[in-house]
């Protein structure tokens, strides 16, 4: 393990200073409507201070905490494909002329973004998008414009939520790499400090800014085992073994009729992922249609008509439409990119209005598999707590 | 004739794949009824358009929109190519209305292409029914551009009636002037019609073709491709020589709106041609 | 070379697997036909007593419908069988066949093999199979025509 760093809670507004004098917008967690969302920093004190959440299947609410921990939560509805896959972009305007038109490409005009707060599942999420867009045959020029000088402070969750299982899918709780300094925060006896770990060169530079200086044994002891406790607090599993073999063994399987009949194809499931990356083109024109517009949006897989073509939609029930979700999200994902597309935030199961959870789906699909010629669907276990 | 280029260079404006290029309308050809063809040239010098068989490209109407089209012309042209369809939307039914001289915006061409080069020294049977016989065109013309190099070629032609048949005059052409066997078959006969009456798929039984060194591509409706595998694997052709077009919703063409996936395939990058034994295990499932 | 007509039949795949003395009691109902194009095989509402396997040429499987004329619903061609109405009660044929082209095929009386099945039910089982297939077949592929595929979508 590379040496690590400490320095004191009240140290912490420099660290946002410093990527503010050298350029960076910064964006992080903030209260806002009833929820911890991202959104661009002011100031550390924009950050929820002392606030906590409290989640389950289709439940999310804010509580205070007895102290005043900066990052004393885990995720919300946001995740970080807001700001690298924005949800609404221009691509091009044309006009018409002589010839037939002209088109005008859109380039991204933005500041270099410094990513505040950004937890193991998230750093995974964004090496998962990373490989989606960046790492094929043909690159997205929007996403790589906005990873590009990308600033990536993460922060090792100091709790479980209720709804997390990134230690199944082997996506934390504690940042491996993907970051520039990587920060457990402790807070104890009176004492409220960061211990540091530095991912790259300009992470360095940035920690070298505040004044800090070399972890203490005990210090780095301390972290190690908020990160231990962490791991064994998730409030979720999903055991992963032959996940792929699996659903692909099991299209038909009674299970997929149940959830169907949950269901309510709202896509909430897909705009809080931070893995989920379908869009759709939309070309638009004015009224004088001389002047058009090519618009790239944020799409769900449970609209529909995102399978549409020639009379009608190819995916017509929702009993299609949750396979395809979660069949892409956890097998056919792993053929297409080389790894799972889930990270285990959990953030699926929090914001499914009807409670839908993805490692119970799979948990009643694994003990009644075609493979194994299983019998019963498992339909009692439906509201059952977690095991 | 020269050899099909590898990595044919796309036409659209050269780094943004998701710009479309101006190409000019030389020529609107009513098939059918609801079936037309455009023919497409370069505007200005911006060198050209080379595809590969059973390609598509995006094809974008000014304020209108964007679809996916096979490209269903000679592969051996590069400076003038086909788009044949049907109007089956708002942005077909505004290309309908094009006239020459008018521009279409196209990104492309993406896509696998058909195995015509792998077929050599083989038998090839071409089963299509509807407007699936465009894609097969440009692969048609290649087999008979290269007679040469391929056993038996066979096309078993399915149409809706005899007044929806595609491209009859190069049918009768390619009939009397290479050594092939077409046949044309028709779900509905009229009066007057004497010929075949009945599904395509009811003649793979008895074509002439050696299942043991033969090489099937099949492009139509889902059903008929269905109906058609049957027959193949009924006559002993391996799923590793079988293949066919598949069709999915579009919207980018490059593998990032995710609207195209069929299975673990995007229909944009690992397809639309697949050969079958690669997605045999999907095949048959509904709402895949 | 002339083949004859239990060659023929023996060889015919419709035949494949038939007891030898079958064969030869079955050939015993064949003769070869020839038709010139155009011609009519059989009428709508004739008796039916006979069936047909096609050597080569077309035919037109038909429907007279007022104000349409002489419809085709199917062709057959060769390798085919044409006609099972020799099989089941009224013995009538319910469709015509009219030749799209000069045909040669092999006709069997039906009438004569239709007692030989009665005698021996081993008989009947084994033409019933094969001409239950036949049905079948023409069945899937009339659903198919039903189905419009090519049709203008939805």
């Amino acid at each position: 393990m590379s040496e690590q760093f400490v320095f004191g809670g009240d140290r912490f507004p420099g660290v946002l200073d410093a990527l503010k004098t050298r350029g960076y917008q910064v964006i992080g967690p903030t209260v806002r409507d009833g929820a911890i969302v991202y959104a661009e920093l002011g100031s550390a004190s924009d950050l929820p201070i002392g606030w906590t959440d409290e989640q389950d299947g289709g439940k999310y609410r804010l509580l205070k905490r007895a102290d005043k921990a900066f990052f004393g939560y885990v995720v919300g509805p946001h995740s970080w494909k807001k700001y690298l896959h924005p949800p609404i972009v221009r691509l091009w305007t044309a006009s018409r002329d002589a010839k037939g038109f002209q088109i005008e490409e859109e380039k991204p005009a933005h500041r270099k973004m410094a990513f505040v707060g950004v937890r193991a599942c998230e750093l995974h999420a964004i090496a998962i998008q990373d490989k989606v867009f960046l790492g094929g045959h043909v690159v997205d020029s929007q996403y790589q414009a906005r990873r590009d000088g990308n600033f990536v402070l993460a922060i090792n969750c100091g709790q479980a939520g209720n709804t997390c299982f990134c230690a199944s899918m082997k996506a934390g709780p504690k940042a491996t790499s993907g970051f520039d300094l990587a920060l457990t925060e402790i807070l104890e006896g009176g004492e409220h400090y960061f211990v540091a770990e530095i991912g790259t060169p300009l992470g360095g530079e940035i920690l070298r800014a505040i004044d800090s200086k070399t972890a203490a044994a005990i210090e780095v002891e301390k972290a190690a085992s908020i990160h231990a406790n962490t791991a064994k607090q998730m409030g979720r599993t999903l055991d992963t073994t032959g996940i792929k073999e699996l659903l692909y063994a099991n299209y038909e399987h009674p299970r997929w009729n149940e959830v169907a009949g949950l269901c309510l194809t709202c896509g909430n499931c897909t705009m809080v992922c931070p893995t989920c990356f379908c869009t759709t083109v939309e070309d638009t024109t004015d009224l004088t249609g001389d002047h058009a517009e090519r618009w790239r949006k944020w799409d769900s897989c449970f609209t529909s008509d995102f399978s549409y073509i020639h009379g009608g939609s190819v995916r017509a029930t929702a009993k299609s439409r949750y396979r395809q979700w979660m069949t892409h999200k956890l097998a056919t994902w792993i053929d297409q990119f080389g790894s799972s597309g889930c990270v285990g935030c959990g953030r699926c199961i929090t914001w499914c209005p009807v409670a839908i959870d993805i490692t119970e789906e799979v948990r009643a699909i694994r003990q009644s598999s075609a493979s194994n010629d299983g019998g019963e669907s498992g339909g009692k276990e439906r509201h059952d707590s977690n095991s | 004739m020269a050899p099909l280029s590898e990595h044919p260079p796309m036409a659209t404006a050269a780094k943004e794949p998701m710009l479309p290029a101006p190409f000019r309308i030389e020529k609107v050809g009513q098939e059918t009824v609801d079936t037309f063809t455009v023919d497409l040239v370069p505007v200005g010098d911006n060198g050209g358009f080379s595809f590969l068989p059973g390609q598509f490209n995006m094809i974008y109407v000014f304020g209108v929109g964007e679809v996916p089209i096979s490209i269903s012309s000679d592969p051996e042209n590069t400076q003038r190519f086909q788009h044949t369809t049907r109007v089956v939307g708002a942005v077909t039914r505004g290309m309908g209305h094009l006239k020459k001289g008018d521009t279409l915006g196209i990104r492309g061409p993406f896509g696998t292409h058909w195995p015509v080069e792998q077929a050599e020294g083989r038998d090839v049977v071409v089963v299509t029914g509807g407007i699936g016989l465009a894609p097969l065109r440009p692969a048609l013309y290649y087999l008979m551009g290269h007679r040469e190099k391929f056993h038996r070629i066979v096309l078993l032609y399915g149409a809706r009636t005899p007044e929806d048949i595609l491209f009859r005059r190069e049918l009768e052409r390619w009939r009397s002037k290479f050594d092939v066997d077409i046949q044309v078959t028709v779900d509905r006969g009229t009066l007057g019609w004497r010929g075949n009456v009945g599904v395509v798929t009811t003649m793979i039984g008895r074509a002439p073709f050696d299942p043991a060194n033969t090489v099937a591509l099949a492009c139509g409706p889902e059903v008929m491709m269905r109906f058609a595998l049957m027959e193949f694997q009924r006559r002993g052709v391996p799923s590793e020589r079988i293949y066919l077009s598949m069709e999915r919703n579009m919207k980018c063409a490059i593998g990032f709106c995710g609207h195209c996936q069929y299975g673990p395939t995007f229909i944009c990058k690992d397809g639309p041609v697949f050969r079958f034994d690669r997605i045999e295990s999907i095949f048959n499932k509904a709402e895949i | 070379m002339i083949q004859t007509l239990e060659g023929i039949v023996s060889e015919h795949p419709f035949f494949k697997g038939l007891d030898a003395r079958y064969i030869q009691l079955i050939a015993g109902c064949a003769k070869n036909v020839r038709f010139r194009e155009g011609e009519i095989v059989f009428r709508e509402g004739d008796a039916a007593d006979q069936f047909f396997f096609i050597r080569e040429g077309l035919v037109a499987v038909e429907l007279m419908v007022p104000h349409r004329g002489f419809t085709t619903l199917q062709t057959v061609g060769e390798g085919d069988a044409l006609g099972w109405s020799w099989l089941i009660p009224p013995y009538q044929w319910r469709f015509g066949a009219r030749t799209l082209q000069p045909t040669r095929a092999l006709v069997f009386d039906g009438k004569c093999l239709r007692r030989k099945c009665e005698d021996d039910h081993d008989l009947g089982y084994e033409i019933l199979k094969r001409f239950l297939h036949v049905v079948t077949e023409r069945l899937e592929s009339t659903r198919l025509q039903l189905l419009d595929l090519y049709g203008a979508p939805v």
